[in-house]
């Protein structure tokens, strides 16, 4: 017996795809395994840990515990589509120069979690950013230097801004 | 009689020449791919076409398996294979256990006839995806006979315990008691004996990523490739290779990165097994990726379980004589490491002081809960935390500063030996106790501290000096035994480096995974250290195990230090080499060479010089303009030993060298303990490190702060509890409570550097570090807070619970009902 599926279309990082999925896929499945946008990673499985972050319409969402046909109709963005071809994103680039990460693995996850708290507040204080950042856990960098990384590139996000306006 | 021997310490290095990588705060050459959502963790390599596996678990902590029952999971859509225990105890061996006796306490990759703790796999599904695996898991149908269980470790050592393996008629493991030095007499002329009970209970390394394993058998050849994120041990892999019943050079397992390991990935072989079954039996490529409650509740990386009863015996001045060390440590359900980690702990038992002598007794107990494995620290953390619980506790009786008490008590004197044997090769407790007064600022804090006591607010600093052994060596798995089945002397670390015709440079790694920890940046800086060339042009490959080079892996805070000595071996090979070559061409002797800037010159004359890639090209495409004795290539691999283990004696009295590079640290926290809550709020924190010569000081201040997070967890938060039936009710992360940026303060970070005589550059391993110190020193924080209260916390970790009810026992209020 073939189970039901449902015809899904959205919008991953500019790209539009139409897609047949199972109503019970996850999101971060039919990402990772249907799209193979492996960059978005998956954590504890019941929406705790914030690994698995993305966004949807610009808010993030926990993929893990999201159905890929709630996504439908709806504009995703994943780490991804970050860099402009080989040029990092400014919180990509911060976040190796202030040794926001180490193993990795939440780092895409922080980094669109990042983007939204930017988005929202270009000009975050310290505590700002460690509060916003809650959402996710780290297990290897103890936030510090995340919140640091974080705080670099928003400055020079306010900066090219500037200079482009 | 003592017998060890103390002679054959090796050269002492020289580390005046100036270095331009070693010490460089360079950006991780690891980083952008990781940035960049391109990590290729294992669960990214899945590939079209690959079966996926899920492991059914044991819901019971105790019970005799009747039967299983699998023609309906069988029959399930896209449903290729189940394989019970019954029918993986037929495919496969038992797991590869370093533990006492383990004939007596089989571990196998599925539960067989018993299930001995919740979670335990009993069952596996291979099918065409997750979801299809997962469905047929729901319809095995398995009878249990549930029987009682037993969850602590006290209980378990008691008559009349239900026992967790039959065959060794005791759940007691393991038990020994060493005497290092005259402990009677130290305890009979002391002044003062403190006394105390502590509870570590247990809490594990929790990496984002679970344990995976991809692997396809050919039965063409017969061998298995499994790609997977828990490489470590490569020497020991012919143990897991007996596991699948194949000869050690047909498995070749080949590492991926980890998200993060901290200890938890060591030797994790398990999921490979799983797999590689799986694969063998279906004919195809089969991938199983540890889920969540897999990982929590069946990793067998759980971390020490302890009850102590300690004894420090003290003269009125201050000046501590001896400590006598009970300890049970609750294994769970089987004891992979032995009691490993308790060898780990002698290394540094009297942590920095000059304590005399000692008495250790361990005794493991099996239980009905998920083994031990292995989790920053490996046991010295908790013998951290007991010492420096000990130590405040003899300052509050003997109503002494514990800053004083401490400095009182320095050894000062390097090389030292201690009373177990184990050397600690250098270093200035003074200078990082005044770094971290200064960092603290402290006697702003003890005054802060007096005046908000006055308005009702109790605030408590936390001080504490410890060790931060580095670089194991196997010694400590086997001197517990008088007769050892395998007194292994060699934990070696390999690399291979190979100059390419147009002089780049890649290096081969054997055994070290990247774990989160910087294997790639230590390598480039090393490298580039010796060739003069950039970081970030050197490649860096992670071999696979089968034709590899002797290797170990991460682990005991080593890596750094042995890729330093293996690159240095490699790299004085290919230079060699490289100046006889360029001795031909400029046809001088090789004598008169010297290198400098990225080649060899004549001696002094910049202008009569072959750059590297000028020797490389020549040797890779012009072997007949060499004499005939020259090979074509430039390459050269280091097996790079231990560099400084010597055995124990035959007695035991004196255990040998086996953990040598004695790092440091002194951290202070300052809390705040809300009474009416229990809850712990940080205000400050200073921790100062002296792990020898900093190779990359950013790397290593992330793994400091990283590391003291984790150790924030052990303090206050973490804990895989287990109800008095055996029940795990910390089962995912809705309970088990990682720190969140919230819970984690902003670190004040210092360095202190001692290199170490013995290791290239003076370079002592730090990975560990902040977990080594923290739960210590935030227990010391939150008694000092709770002291005017007559309040001491002795159990960790220390939760709002845990709090109120010890202010409730003293009498005080500890929340409304008080």
């Amino acid at each position: 017996m073939a189970p039901t599926t449902c015809t899904i279309s959205l919008t991953v990082n500019g790209h539009p795809h139409v897609a047949e999925v199972e109503p019970r896929r996850l999101l971060v499945d039919f990402l990772r395994e249907d799209l193979g946008l492996v960059g978005t990673h998956i954590g504890c499985e019941h929406g705790v840990c914030g690994t698995c972050t993305v966004l949807l319409n610009g808010a993030s969402i926990r993929s893990c515990i999201t159905f890929a046909v709630q996504a439908d109709g709806a504009e995703i963005s994943t780490v991804e589509g970050l860099a402009r071809g080989a040029e990092m994103h400014p919180l990509q680039d911060e976040f190796s120069e202030k040794q926001g990460l180490q193993c990795g693995y939440c780092t895409p996850g922080m980094l669109m979690r990042a983007c939204e708290i930017l988005a929202e507040n270009p000009d975050p204080t310290p505590a700002e950013v460690r509060s916003a950042i809650a959402s996710n856990l780290c297990r290897c960098t103890g936030y510090q230097f995340i919140t640091e990384a974080v705080i670099g590139a928003a400055a020079r996000m306010r900066a090219t801004k500037e200079v482009a306006s | 009689m003592t017998t060890a021997n103390r002679a054959d310490a090796p050269p002492v290095r020289d580390h005046s020449a100036k270095r331009r990588w070693v010490g460089q705060s360079i950006r991780r050459v690891e980083d952008p791919k990781f940035l960049l959502g391109r990590g290729g963790y294992i669960a990214d390599r899945i590939t079209p076409g690959t079966l996926h596996a899920a492991v059914l678990r044991s819901p019971h902590a105790h019970a005799r398996i009747l039967r299983f029952e699998t023609a309906q999971a069988l029959a399930a859509p896209g449903v290729h294979a189940v394989i019970t225990g019954a029918d993986a105890a037929e495919l496969c061996d038992p797991m590869p256990d370093f533990g006492p006796d383990p004939a007596r306490h089989t571990w196998r990759c599925l539960a067989a006839e018993k299930v001995r703790y919740v979670g335990e796999g009993v069952a596996v599904v291979v099918a065409d995806s997750r979801y299809l695996a997962e469905d047929a898991l729901e319809l095995i149908e398995v009878e249990y006979e549930p029987l009682p269980a037993v969850v602590d470790p006290e209980r378990a050592l008691a008559e009349g315990a239900p026992l967790v393996h039959e065959a060794l008629e005791s759940n007691c493991a393991y038990e020994r008691t060493f005497d290092f030095g005259d402990v009677e007499r130290d305890f009979a002329e002391a002044d003062v004996v403190v006394r105390d009970r502590l509870r570590w209970h247990r809490s594990g390394g929790q990496p984002l990523e679970t344990v995976g394993a991809i692997a396809e058998y050919d039965p063409g050849t017969g061998s298995f490739t499994i790609d997977t994120n828990t490489l470590s041990f490569t020497s020991y892999l012919f143990m897991a290779a007996n596991t699948l019943k194949v000869p050690a050079n047909k498995l070749d397992i080949r590492p991926v990165p980890a998200g993060g390991s901290f200890g938890s990935k060591l030797f994790a072989n398990k999921p490979a097994v799983i797999a590689a079954m799986c694969s063998r039996a279906t004919g195809r490529k089969v991938a199983y990726i540890e889920d969540r409650v897999d990982n929590i509740s069946n990793c067998d990386h759980h971390g020490s379980d302890r009850v102590y009863e300690v004894e420090l015996a003290m003269m009125r001045d201050g000046t501590m004589r001896s400590i006598k060390i009970d300890v049970i440590d609750d294994y769970g359900a089987y004891i992979q490491f032995g009691v490993g980690h308790h060898g780990n702990a002698l290394a540094q038992v009297v942590g920095p002081y000059t304590i005399g002598s000692v008495r250790y007794q361990v005794r493991a107990a099996l239980t009905n809960k998920n083994q031990q494995g292995a989790y920053r620290g490996f046991g010295s953390e908790v013998n951290n935390w007991m010492l420096e619980q000990m130590v405040e506790l003899a300052a509050r009786e003997l109503g002494l500063d514990p800053v004083a008490v401490r400095r009182k008590n320095f050894i000062r004197e390097f090389p030292y030996f201690i009373p177990t044997g184990n050397v600690y090769d250098s270093g200035d407790y003074d200078r990082v106790l005044d770094k971290a007064l200064e960092l603290a600022d402290y006697d702003h804090w003890r005054a802060e501290q007096k005046r908000l006591r006055e308005e009702g607010r109790y605030i408590g600093i936390g001080l504490i000096s410890a060790q931060e052994r580095s670089v194991f060596s196997a010694t400590e798995f086997w001197f517990w035994f008088d007769e050892p089945g395998a007194p292994v002397t060699s934990t070696p670390e390999s690399v291979s480096l190979k100059v390419d015709a147009t002089g780049g440079i890649t290096a081969i790694l054997y055994s070290c995974a990247f774990w989160g920890n910087s294997p790639e940046t230590m390598v480039s800086q090393f490298v580039a250290e010796e060739f003069d060339c950039s970081p970030y042009d050197v490649s860096v490959v992670y071999h696979g195990s089968r034709d590899g080079l002797p290797a170990t892996g991460p682990g005991g805070s080593r890596t750094t230090v042995m890729l330093a000595g293996a690159v240095e071996g490699a790299a004085a090979k290919i230079k060699e080499k490289a100046r006889r070559a360029a001795a031909h061409l400029l046809e001088i002797d090789p004598d008169d060479m010297e290198w400098s800037d990225g080649g060899f010159q004549v001696k002094g004359d910049p202008e009569r010089k072959k750059s590297l890639g000028e020797i490389a090209v020549m040797l890779h495409l012009f072997k007949h303009s060499f004499p005939a004795d020259m090979e074509s290539g430039l390459d050269g691999s280091k097996v790079y030993d231990h560099p400084y283990t010597t055995m124990p004696s035959a007695d035991r009295k004196d255990l040998g060298v086996f953990y040598p590079f004695m790092g440091h640290a002194c951290h202070v926290p300052v809390v705040e303990v809300n009474i009416e809550t229990g809850a712990v709020t940080f205000l400050h924190y200073a921790a100062v490190h002296d792990c020898g010569t900093l190779v990359n000081p950013r790397s290593l201040a992330g793994h400091i702060v990283g590391g003291t997070a984790q150790g924030i967890g052990t303090a206050l938060y973490e804990e895989y509890v287990y109800d008095e039936d055996g029940q795990l009710l910390s089962s995912s992360y809705l309970d088990y409570l990682i720190p969140s940026a919230m819970e984690v303060p902003e670190l004040t970070i210092g360095h202190v550097e001692t290199p170490s005589p013995y290791t290239p550059h003076g370079v002592k391993g730090g990975g560990e570090g902040g977990r080594m110190m923290a739960p210590a020193a935030i227990n010391a924080a939150v008694n000092d807070a709770l002291f005017p209260l007559g309040v001491r916390l002795t159990e960790l970790p220390m939760t709002p619970e845990r709090i109120l009810s010890a202010l409730r026992a003293a009498g005080r209020t500890g929340g409304s009902t008080g």
